[in-house]
């Protein structure tokens, strides 16, 4: 456990024991933070929003000061600090605020990484944030724009400040800045230490430096105010003196003014009269400091939480939903054959089976929630890297989501993540055009990107769009007959955007480090086939792109209606059912190539026979299809004639193409009550069918 | 035993805090910011209140002064934890009838010691 030396007498505190919880509270504060930061509207920031942003910062501040992580709490300090002022409007709100302090939520979660897992390597620097932040919160705007991350974290900044901060060595630290002490020895030749005041001349914005008097002939003594921390003035200073030969000392800590409590005098419940006086034989001293201490057992800690959660193995959740498939086969099975019993005779057998009917439902609902997540938690990373990337090029993205509340598998959420990122990278570096280029176009200036999640039929389908440039046809197929591939001009539009897929091929005319090197839309659909799912792209050139991901719910349990053609029972997932009824003779019309149309309420709609498309024998002649189905996909309609409608319940779908292959207009199988397996219909393969 | 509300919208502040006056022998009421203090005040015996100054719905100082509208809380010492000891946090926890203040972050023992120098 970590060493925390506590000064005054009475037990000793481990306070290692709250770390954990800490994390946990900084994590979720960060994020909220984040959240808060990247919703807020800079023109008309409520007291609310502000309020609540300076809170998050404000309580992490208040834990890491209290638990021991002073780099932490430095940070946040500082976010706060700026925080503040915004909250009191004492300063206008700019997007480069926004940007310093989301920068510094991710360093602050760098940072408590670190401490939570003990690392020892060298932290990340946050010399330049807390410059940053401090500069922004006197009322400066930076000189130069925010650059892209620098790979090599430099040990000071360089930057010219616009208004040199006047040297006040005797006052006490301006907010922002660090008072300290800094005694350099025993070295031969004292002039060494020159060159550390003429670093502080040179590379302006480090701070100021005085010469304080040394009592012993070997060592120097400085005055120093600055925001760097102490291991970047450390490296600052190896060029010129040995590590071992610097010693910095803490005049104060950021919040050390005045006592550190004290009672109002005449207050109810005080002790004593006299302000900061009233403590008896406890002198004032400050705030308790700390060297940061290290986690090095997270068992203990963790072990005394109380936990929620419960970790399991992914295959053990598998192996109870293959075998609440069973049971819901099984109890089907079970009803169908009760169905012919006397209920006068069988009664509690009757009411037994109605029981295990509605518990099998229960359990499989149960289990089946086990591993699904809603989409939400794949959107949230969108709203930040967006803004991140849109930034890096220049570009004015908003992003909207939809269906964030639709439910998907654990295990596709987890492998689906990769590919989206990729894909919403794409729209905005190839999508979405510059502003100036989009106002020319006659377009807001701002782009929109849409994701999207919906249950169509069988399949959880994932959109990707944007309202951008569109892909261009003559530039994909000269890259392509550049790269030697075999394309022609009369090569439909779906064809040639599927080049895109080829391994290498990218349009961009240049690299950039968000997206073109040409790994991967070859690469997202190499890993969304492996899910068995497909990807679709549609494009009109100067409106937009749309991506459509398909994914099939292998373990889906679906709501169904069955229908009868023939001797078979054919499944059409509910959520794709609009409506059905009798058909009447007159309203159907046979067009070109016996294709047929039927008028549903003066719209028409193409007709699908099931019989014909499944190539159903039928043996008994007296029955025959004249019930249709109305069903919908992508906002296009069919209507499929059957011959009876047979009802609703809930099938637990079996993926063809795993056990099987693809076979067309076919998402997937059931077993039904009595056994038999009943194909599950792919809506919107018949719907395209029907459409060419 | 003595019972202490101890008021913080942070979980481990609260549970430091709790830990702390726990392993003093005191009872600890937790609630999560100022409005959850006014209820549980209005239910438990409290012989001393710690709060957080900044809280969400209601902060410290605002606590204070709702408190000692109620003549059940007009003389139960009330200490605010606060991370600033400005003037202005002085004065506004004055008028609001705040007994003394205690700057975060602290050491455990000291606010033992604090807490001893008004109940005993």
């Amino acid at each position: 456990m970590a060493d925390i030396h506590q000064e005054g007498a009475g037990a000793d505190f481990d306070l290692s024991q709250f770390y954990q919880i800490f994390f946990e509270e900084a994590a979720e504060n960060l994020d909220q933070m984040e959240h808060m930061l990247l919703d807020l509207d800079l023109q008309e920031a409520n007291d609310e929003e502000l309020n609540g942003i300076f809170r998050c910062a404000h309580s992490i501040k208040g834990g890491a000061a209290t638990f021991g992580f002073a780099d932490v709490a430095e940070l946040t300090h500082q976010m706060e600090s700026l925080l503040d002022r915004l909250r009191r409007h004492e300063i206008q709100p700019i997007p480069q605020m926004v940007d310093v302090l989301l920068e510094s939520a991710d360093i602050s979660r760098v940072l408590l990484a670190r401490h939570q897992s003990g690392a020892q390597d060298e932290p990340p620097s946050t010399a330049d944030l807390v410059r940053r932040i401090s500069e922004l919160a006197s009322g400066q705007v930076p000189a130069e724009p925010v650059k892209p991350a620098a790979p090599a974290a430099t040990p000071a900044p360089v930057q010219p400040q616009p208004a040199e901060a006047a040297p006040a060595p005797a006052a006490p630290a301006r907010p922002g800045m660090r008072a300290l002490q800094i005694r350099i020895g025993p070295i031969e030749r004292l002039e060494q230490a020159d060159a550390i005041k003429e670093l502080f001349r040179d590379i302006a914005g480090l701070g100021t430096i005085t010469d304080l008097p040394s009592s012993e002939p070997n060592m120097r003594l400085f005055a120093v105010e600055t925001s760097s921390t102490d291991n970047d003035l450390l490296d600052l200073f190896a060029f010129h003196v040995a590590k071992e030969q610097v010693q910095i000392h803490e005049n104060g800590a950021p919040p050390a003014q005045g006592e550190s409590f004290g009672f109002f005098p005449d207050a109810p419940g005080a002790p004593g009269s006299k302000p900061g006086n009233a403590l008896g034989a406890i002198e004032p001293t400050s705030p308790v400091t700390r060297i940061a201490p290290k986690v090095e057992s997270k068992g203990g800690s963790q072990a005394q939480m109380e936990s929620n959660t419960i970790r399991v193995s992914v295959s053990k959740v598998d192996q109870l939903i293959n075998l609440v498939g069973e049971l819901v086969i099984t109890q089907a099975m079970l009803a169908q054959n009760s169905l012919g019993l006397d209920p006068a005779t069988y009664q509690q057998l009757i009411s037994g089976l109605a029981d295990l009917d509605r518990n099998t439902r229960d359990l499989q609902e149960s289990v089946m929630s086990i591993r699904m997540i809603p989409m939400s938690i794949v959107f949230s990373r969108f709203p930040r890297m967006l803004r991140d990337v849109a930034n890096k090029l220049g570009k004015k993205v908003e992003l909207v989501t939809l269906g964030e509340a639709t439910e998907l598998d654990k295990g596709l959420v987890e492998k689906i993540t990769d590919p989206l990122t990729h894909l919403v990278r794409n729209s905005v570096d190839h999508g979405i055009e510059m502003p100036q280029d989009r106002l020319a176009a006659g377009k807001s200036e701002h782009g929109t990107i849409t994701l999207s999640a919906s249950h169509q039929g069988g399949s959880i389908v994932i959109e990707v769009r944007d309202d951008g440039r569109g892909l261009s046809r003559e530039k994909i197929l000269k890259k392509a007959r550049e790269r030697g591939l075999d394309v022609s001009d009369q090569m439909s539009d779906q064809d040639v955007w599927q080049i895109i897929f080829a391994p290498g091929f990218s349009t961009a005319d240049t690299v950039t480090d968000v997206s073109g090197r040409g790994v991967g839309m070859d690469v997202v659909k190499r890993n969304i086939a492996s899910l068995n799912g497909t990807v679709e792209i549609d494009s009109s050139e100067g409106y937009g792109t749309r991506v459509s991901v398909r994914l099939p719910l292998t373990l889906a349990i679906m709501d169904g209606m069955s229908v009868g053609v023939g001797d078979e029972v054919y499944i059409l997932p509910l959520s794709s059912v609009v409506e059905s009824f009798q058909v009447n003779p007159d309203d159907v019309n046979t067009v070109a190539q016996g294709s047929q149309l039927v008028r549903v309420r003066e719209e028409y709609m193409p007709v699908i026979a099931l019989e014909k498309v499944f190539e159903v024998p039928r043996f008994d002649m007296d029955k025959s299809s004249t019930i249709m189905v109305v069903v919908e996909e992508d906002g296009n309609r069919v209507a499929l004639l059957v011959d009876e409608l047979l009802g609703q319940h809930q099938v637990v779908v079996k993926n063809l193409e795993s056990n099987y292959r693809k076979v067309p207009n076919v998402s997937g199988a059931t077993i039904l009550g009595d056994g038999r397996v009943a194909l599950i219909l792919d809506i919107g393969g018949l719907v395209r069918r029907a459409r060419h | 035993m003595q019972s202490i509300l101890a008021v913080d919208d942070s979980p481990s502040m609260r549970k430091m805090v709790s830990f702390t006056l726990t392993g003093a022998g005191y009872q600890v009421v937790e609630a999560v910011d100022g409005q959850d203090a006014l209820e549980k005040a209005q239910t438990q015996n409290i012989d001393l209140v710690l709060a957080d100054q900044n809280m969400p719905r209601l902060d410290g100082i605002g606590l204070t002064r709702k408190l000692r509208e109620d003549p059940r809380f007009k003389t139960v010492p009330i200490l605010i934890l606060t991370t600033e000891s400005s003037d202005q946090m002085k004065q506004a926890g004055k008028a609001a009838g705040a007994t003394g203040w205690l700057v975060k972050p602290f050491d455990p023992n000291r606010l033992i010691e604090v807490i001893k120098k008004v109940i005993r």
